[in-house]
């Protein structure tokens, strides 16, 4: 009886988590054979950029990120696990924030904005070393069960919670276009409707603005929180970082 | 100087066609649109692309506001012999910048 039960419950969990889709398997077939091809994939121009920083010294102290780090590809792994909790700061950093950190801390350079192109081709180049691997952030308290509420409450004058679509409607239509079930394992991204790329923050603010609530500011706790939040709640699915999506 | 992703096999077989891919970082901005202050964005695309294999013109291009920004281009090419091809573009403000990628041929 107990084996029966427990079998149960392992399918109960395999169904749970094979009924999570990425935003790939609802993107158009010409959007997965823009991020299957690396050549055709244009966040890796990103990347190439990422690349040609990472050697770079910058900053009062004459470091680059290599001057540390070593080759980038020591640090695979290391995105699978953000946004982490600094037990330093008292707070969550997201793997850009960590990245500025870096460079105010240590480097001696100026941060970059939070939508600055070389960051993001810092943590394009950062996270596509985990590409591959699965989601694994640390489900940290009380930034979850914070991130956990937000994610379901009502914001802005459309009066909309981010679960409302992403969770109740997915699958569904907005328009034209399918409503993904919001799984932030592809960040940063090349975006269609950008034209460029984007960060996980930039994707929270855009559906913020879409609902016309005030986003949340860039370093904010409730950014972080809802990011952690999202993160766990697509923990062991794949990073296709650098992901295409329409 | 844009950033330029080029990418064509290793080795190719002689007389068989084979994939030239090229990723340009390139706002293409239209010309179409107009900014918070309704002043239009001037056009800026690269509007012409040239391609040859030493020397020898493999794809010669002009292009239009129609296209996306960072525009991604994919191409066949046939050859018999070793050599360099050439990548020629131009954009609006006259700026042409050349990338070389060797082919070898095996």
């Amino acid at each position: 009886m107990i084996r029966l039960l427990a079998l149960t419950v392992t399918a109960l969990l395999l169904i749970g988590a094979g009924d999570r889709r990425s935003g790939y398997d609802d993107a158009s077939p010409d959007t997965r054979a823009m991020q299957d091809d690396d050549a055709a994939n244009p966040a890796f121009l990103w990347v190439q950029q990422g690349e040609s920083l990472w050697p770079e010294p910058t900053g009062s102290a004459g470091k680059s990120c290599a001057t540390c780090h070593g080759a980038v590809t020591t640090l695979r792994g290391a995105a699978a696990h953000y946004p982490a909790y600094d037990p330093k700061r008292g707070r969550l950093m997201t793997l850009e924030q960590r990245i500025n950190v870096c460079r105010s801390e240590h480097m001696g350079a100026p941060e970059f904005a939070w939508d600055d192109d070389k960051l993001l081709s810092l943590s394009a180049l950062v996270g596509l070393q985990s590409r591959g691997m699965t989601m694994a952030a640390e489900p940290r308290e009380p930034f979850l069960s914070e991130g956990a509420s937000l994610f379901r409450e009502r914001m802005g004058q459309l009066n909309l919670s981010c679960a409302q679509c992403h969770e109740d409607r997915a699958g569904q239509s907005l328009g034209g276009s399918v409503i993904p079930q919001g799984h932030p394992n592809g960040y940063p991204e090349y975006r269609l409707e950008w034209q460029g790329m984007g960060s996980l923050y930039r994707r929270l603010r855009n559906c913020m603005v879409g609902v016309r609530a005030e986003p949340f500011g860039p370093d904010s706790r409730e950014a972080a929180a809802l990011a952690l939040f999202l993160t766990v709640r697509a923990n062991g699915m794949w990073i296709e970082t650098p992901a295409v999506r329409p | 100087m844009v950033r330029v992703l080029i990418n064509v096999p290793k080795q190719v077989a002689a007389n068989k066609p084979f994939d030239v891919k090229v990723l340009i970082s390139h706002p293409m901005e239209s010309g179409q649109r107009r900014d918070q202050l309704g002043q239009a964005i001037p056009r800026d695309i690269i509007n012409h692309f040239i391609c040859t294999l030493d020397g020898e013109t493999v794809l010669d291009a002009d292009w239009f506001p129609a296209i996306a920004a960072n525009p991604f281009l994919s191409f066949s090419v046939v050859t018999d012999k070793s050599g360099t091809l050439a990548l020629t573009f131009t954009d609006d403000h006259g700026v042409t910048q050349t990338e070389l990628v060797a082919i070898m041929v095996t």
